[in-house]
């Protein structure tokens, strides 16, 4: 395997998959053309959370805070600025994330394994409380409706967001991410993510501060899944407080583990996949869709260790 | 101001909030300590115990019969999930465990949802009698609950301790494989653990039924509690998670005197905070060199 190939076979892909996912709007009925925009806001975030399940082996369950604080971040900007500013929203969102990143990556970093998960569960539970009691400020369980600002470039061009643009912009955000995980993930960085993964006390050995790159893994982890937050608000115009609830992270992992993990792609693919079943089950099961969901992903992490951390891991070693 | 009265009531509060904790929590515990899995389902069994005893209440109007009726079935179904989705996952990551529990916890809430309803249920008092403590009157029912949720805490220690069944347990958890070699059989003793612990969990929710409504979501909040208490307690240490559930319901009770009850859960979070940052192996036990 050449890595010359490798690459070439890559783009190729990436290629293909942009160009349907530009077109998608034209081709797809109003409803599914949402419904894509919404699965590549999610794939973001479950790609985010690849760094740290898949990469370097920490598996967050608080990824709604993260998530939250963007969308939060991104609802302050909206409505405190006027007239509001698209690339406001877009700095106050990841600014928010990153602080709480920042925060949560330095206490939770010094635990390891079921720890780790809890820890971050428990951070993620303290600021969905904060935003849920602090009525004042965030709305408290009613949160935050605001407008959607324009689409616009500095001294070239401003206009409306229409569902296309708006499509579009989600996608070449999400593009663009990905390809910085892409290349993070593949860098010396990302190599050191992954002996951390693999061996954390000969990473140590070797000399890396591992505590050093955990952090680092979480923050950028955080800022990502920030960036997602503020892409949901940008396309629903509300920040809630349900969205800084556990059971999201508790998703997102659920994505991950569905679509495989240490892949970056995996996620958004799990993603895909689970927010389609939710939408097929909701249809014909009415409410309680979420029961045959359960079932599947139960069995998924049962049968189906392909989908889940060991296969994936041995797959990429190889 | 703040009188004296109210620090009584307050800490009364907290200790019969902090039994029924101790009983979720202790099942919680026994299922980490002896295979491993962290249960994310286990407020779901709690909160499955309470419907259980509403439907058994509605239909014989013994609560007592309620308590039975709940606990047992929701050990059988503790014993189902345990042979169905856990074994399978016995000796791989315990963070599948996790994932699967997750997995499990949106089915029974779902189902709840489905089968029960969005509307609140209500479980009546068996003992509706009351006593003066201070200006206020206080019903006898909490005193029954916190020393009925002792004496179930206090029969598990002695099944563990001195039953032959509780040996095996206890055998099991201290070397899984050599306990095997000497003729236990392991997957039933994992079995027989998540049935107790499911059971106790049932137990607990028909005993806190009567304070809360019982909806389908009652379980989130109590999961989230006892692993808060587990983790502070030590991951597997029946003492200290008795011991964290009390400390944890009586600083968020003292907490709440001055903010609101939704609040004082920080109080509980920042302690596990502090715990796993100073003491990760837990507040009540020595720390390991």
């Amino acid at each position: 395997m050449t890595g010359a190939r490798v690459s070439v076979g890559f783009w190729t892909g990436f290629g293909v998959v942009l160009a349907l996912l530009v077109v998608a709007p034209f081709v797809l009925p109003e409803f599914w053309s949402r419904f894509v925009t919404e699965i590549l806001i999610w794939g973001l975030v479950a790609m985010s959370s690849d760094i740290l399940i898949g990469y370097t082996g920490m598996v967050s369950f608080g990824h709604s805070a993260f998530f939250g604080l963007g969308m939060y971040g991104a609802a302050a900007a909206l409505l405190s600025v006027k007239p509001a500013n698209l690339w406001l929203a877009l700095a106050y969102g990841l600014v928010a994330a990153a602080v709480v990143a920042a925060f949560v990556a330095f206490f939770s970093t010094r635990l390891r394994d079921i720890y780790f998960s809890i820890t971050t569960l428990v951070f993620s539970q303290i600021f969905y409380v904060i935003i849920f009691t602090w009525t004042a400020v965030t709305g408290g369980e009613n949160g935050l409706t605001f407008s959607r600002p324009a689409l616009t470039v500095p001294g070239l061009f401003s206009m409306p967001f229409t569902p296309n643009t708006l499509h579009w912009f989600v996608l070449a955000v999400v593009a663009i991410s990905y390809l910085v995980l892409r290349r993070i993930t593949h860098s010396p960085f990302g190599m050191v993510l992954q002996s951390i993964r693999e061996n954390e006390p000969r990473a140590r050995a070797i000399g890396y501060a591992v505590e050093r790159y955990k952090i680092v893994a979480v923050m950028l982890s955080g800022l990502f899944a920030g960036l997602a937050g503020v892409l949901y608000a940008l396309q629903n115009r509300f920040a809630a407080p349900d969205f800084v609830f556990f059971v999201v992270s508790g998703e997102v992992v659920i994505f991950n583990v569905m679509g495989g993990v240490g892949t970056l792609v995996g996620p958004v693919v799990g993603a895909a996949f689970f927010l389609l079943l939710r939408e097929g089950f909701s249809r014909f099961f009415t409410e309680y869709y979420l029961i045959w969901v359960g079932l599947i992903f139960i069995a998924m992490v049962i049968f189906m260790p392909q989908g889940l951390l060991g296969f994936m891991r041995r797959r990429l070693n190889q | 101001m703040l009188g004296l009265e109210q620090i009584l009531i307050q800490t009364i509060n907290g200790i019969v909030t902090g039994m029924i904790l101790a009983l979720v929590a202790s099942g919680l515990t026994l299922i980490f300590g002896i295979m491993d899995v962290v249960n994310f389902a286990h407020g779901e069994l709690f909160m499955l115990g309470a419907y259980v005893g509403v439907t058994t209440i509605a239909a014989t109007g013994s609560f007592w019969l309620a308590l039975v009726v709940a606990t047992v079935t929701i050990a059988l179904l503790g014993a189902v999930i345990q042979i169905t989705t856990l074994r399978p996952l016995l000796g791989r990551d315990p963070l599948t465990t996790i994932l699967a529990t997750f997995g499990l916890s949106l089915v029974l809430q779902n189902y709840a949802l489905w089968q029960f309803g969005p509307v609140a249920r209500k479980i009546p008092e068996p003992l509706s009698g009351h006593f003066k403590l201070f200006y206020l009157d206080y019903p006898w029912y909490r005193l029954v609950i916190a020393l009925l949720s002792a004496a179930i805490i206090g029969a598990l220690w002695l099944f563990l301790k001195y039953g032959k069944y509780g040996i095996w347990i206890r055998a099991t958890t201290q070397d899984r494989v050599m306990a095997a070699a000497m003729g236990i059989p392991v997957p039933w003793v994992h079995t027989a653990v998540f049935a107790i612990g499911a059971g106790m969990a049932a137990a607990s929710g028909v005993l806190f039924g009567p304070l809360v409504g019982v909806n389908h979501a009652m379980g989130l909040d109590w999961v989230l509690k006892a692993f808060i208490v587990v983790v502070v307690g030590g991951m597997g240490n029946l003492g200290g998670s008795i011991a964290a559930a009390i400390f944890v319901s009586l600083l968020e009770a003292y907490a709440s005197l001055w903010v609101s009850p939704a609040q004082a859960v920080i109080v509980s979070f920042v302690v596990l905070i502090l715990t796993l940052l100073f003491r990760p192996t837990g507040l009540f036990v020595p720390t390991p060199k």
